[in-house]
């Protein structure tokens, strides 16, 4: 087994944070991981993305131009991904801001309006917890508890009682995540 | 820290650096924020080893101060390290040259990001004519190591520090942004103590531990203006690199043993043209990678029997061509020698590589 995914979407959406807790669970799974962050003038309003690579064997290039899933959160991400994704791939995105609706055919397509539900939970923070329930429910790679075990070993012990919280927000994302075009 | 024993963490390059050096017993760390590396210094100040180990972790008014504090702290037999990226590491060429002279064991970390001068922020190996051709001034060697994973990144501190010492040089963990920023899985080297006084005073008598009445000073200068000593001092230290290119070498080969065609790459370009070799074997191009894991003293010997073997040789870089050069001093002609690489950091991907291979390998 090996999944190459990339998450992409404005700077302070929580893209890294997400890419982290998953690859952390991941590997809490067993598995072997890479996470490789565009890193450096991204920032808070500009874009941000990361690849993670999930893999039963060692994993040679943390660098890749073809992606097995691509999380999508702002538009010009969609612009910049979508021709990237392998074909018979998945395609999961936030409906918020997207004026130009993905044209792929030829891969899988998921929606998930998940800034709308943070807003609906009053919680802006849990939005990319949302997407990652959203995630989980469409390539269930690693299971939830191992994800809130991720949330435990990677937040500072002042932010754990934020826990439930993301939790909730991860069941959320399950639940509202929509299949628009399947292969 | 209990919990990182003897399991699996996931951390960024740049972290398992700091954590490293933490455990295996560095004495100090001296250092000034530049990214794509800044998180070895804040690692290093959120793990707040100076409450556990001892260890001194200082953020220096620059990168000149924090390579002269290495010099000092070196001199004293203490493990002492900085870190940096391409244009910090540009200033500390003088500390280096003078270490290498005043024949001073230190560690120096540099995550490269492109250049010339103040460069970019993204990944680049362009330091690599300045990590091994001496970017100071005489004729002087210091060892390079290059680590192609965060695993690597975590051991290469202890063996950075273990050869600094044996040889009394100055030793470059070179780096790049992709390794330093990039999470993997790791394993932490074990806790070790930090040496005491009383085992550096025994383990290195040319130290300066300060001065009981039986000994001479022990003096650290680069300096010396009687040249016939000087040069003996030279001669010296060019025994001194002979042992190390004859014992220090060090590489990793994948999929060399049938191979028509050989890729030389370090670092994360090896972890890049690696994907590329997967990529052609799959297509039946009998290809393989020699990954030099020390640039300096460079597997010379290696490249040459391989030179023998294959029908051509690329080295794919992400530079406009520097390791290159010491491929074809090794190759002598035997075989042809091309190159590939992207630069101002911009890092191939796997696909350009293996495009190269098919058209220009393999077509030559």
């Amino acid at each position: 087994m090996k999944k190459e995914f990339i998450i992409a979407g404005f700077g302070g959406q929580g893209v890294l944070s997400m890419g982290k807790i998953f690859a952390c669970s991941a590997l809490m799974e067993g598995h072997e991981v890479t996470w490789f962050p565009a890193y450096g003038p991204e920032q808070r309003g500009g874009t941000a993305n990361v690849t993670v690579i999930v893999s039963d064997e060692r994993i040679s290039s943390p660098i890749i131009s073809q992606f097995d899933v691509a999380i999508i959160l702002n538009q010009p991400s969609l612009e910049r991904f979508e021709e990237t994704i392998k074909p018979g791939g998945i395609l999961i995105y936030d409906g918020y801001g997207i004026c130009t609706p993905p044209k792929r055919k030829d891969i899988s397509v998921y929606r998930i309006d998940a800034m709308d539900m943070a807003a609906t939970m009053n919680n802006v923070k849990s939005f990319n917890m949302i997407v990652l329930g959203g995630l989980l429910k469409v390539v269930p790679i690693v299971n939830t508890e191992n994800i809130l075990q991720a949330l435990r070993d990677t937040l500072p012990t002042r932010h754990h009682h934020l826990i439930p919280m993301n939790e909730e927000a991860l069941r959320k994302g399950m639940e509202i995540v929509t299949p628009l075009h399947t292969l | 820290m209990t919990s990182t024993e003897n399991k699996y963490i996931l951390l960024k390059g740049n972290e398992a650096i700091a954590m490293a050096a933490i455990r295996i017993g560095c004495d100090g760390y001296f250092g000034y924020p530049i990214t794509p590396q800044s998180e070895v210094l804040e690692t290093l100040c959120n793990e707040k080893p100076w409450e556990t180990t001892g260890m001194v972790v200082l953020q220096a008014e620059s990168e000149l101060a924090s390579i002269n504090m290495v010099y000092a702290g070196g001199a004293t037999g203490k493990r002492v390290m900085t870190s940096s990226s391409s244009p910090g590491v540009a200033l500390m060429q003088e500390g280096i040259t003078y270490m290498a002279g005043a024949e001073i064991p230190g560690v120096i970390v540099n995550v490269q990001r492109g250049g010339p001068g103040l460069g970019t922020i993204q990944p680049s190996q362009a330091d690599y004519n300045q990590s091994t051709r001496g970017g100071g001034n005489g004729d002087y060697e210091v060892i390079v190591l290059a680590p192609a994973s965060v695993q690597e990144m975590a051991d290469f501190v202890e063996t950075a520090f273990d050869l600094a010492f044996k040889y009394r040089t100055p030793v470059i963990i070179l780096s790049d942004g992709i390794i330093g920023q990039m999470m993997e899985k790791v394993m932490l080297p074990p806790f070790k103590a930090r040496k005491t006084a009383e085992e550096i005073a025994t383990l290195y008598p040319w130290a300066a531990t300060g001065r009981d009445m039986k000994r001479k000073n022990n003096i650290f200068t680069s300096l010396d203006l009687d040249q016939e000593r000087h040069e003996r001092h030279n001669i010296h230290l060019q025994q001194k690199y002979a042992t190390i290119k004859e014992e220090e070498v060090r590489y990793e080969e994948i999929m060399t043993e049938d191979a028509e065609y050989l890729v030389v790459a370090f670092g994360s370009a090896a972890r890049i043209a690696q994907k590329a070799i997967e990529d052609c074997r799959s297509e039946g191009i009998k290809v393989g990678l020699l990954r030099p894991i020390t640039l300096w003293p460079f597997p010379t010997k290696r490249v040459a029997e391989l030179a023998g073997q294959v029908k051509g040789i690329l080295c794919a870089e992400i530079n406009a061509g520097q390791m290159v050069q010491d491929i074809r001093l090794a190759v002598e002609g035997k075989t042809p020698v091309s190159h590939y690489g992207r630069m101002g950091g911009m890092v191939p991907t796997p696909e350009e590589i293996a495009e190269v291979i098919r058209k220009q390998l393999v077509q030559e």
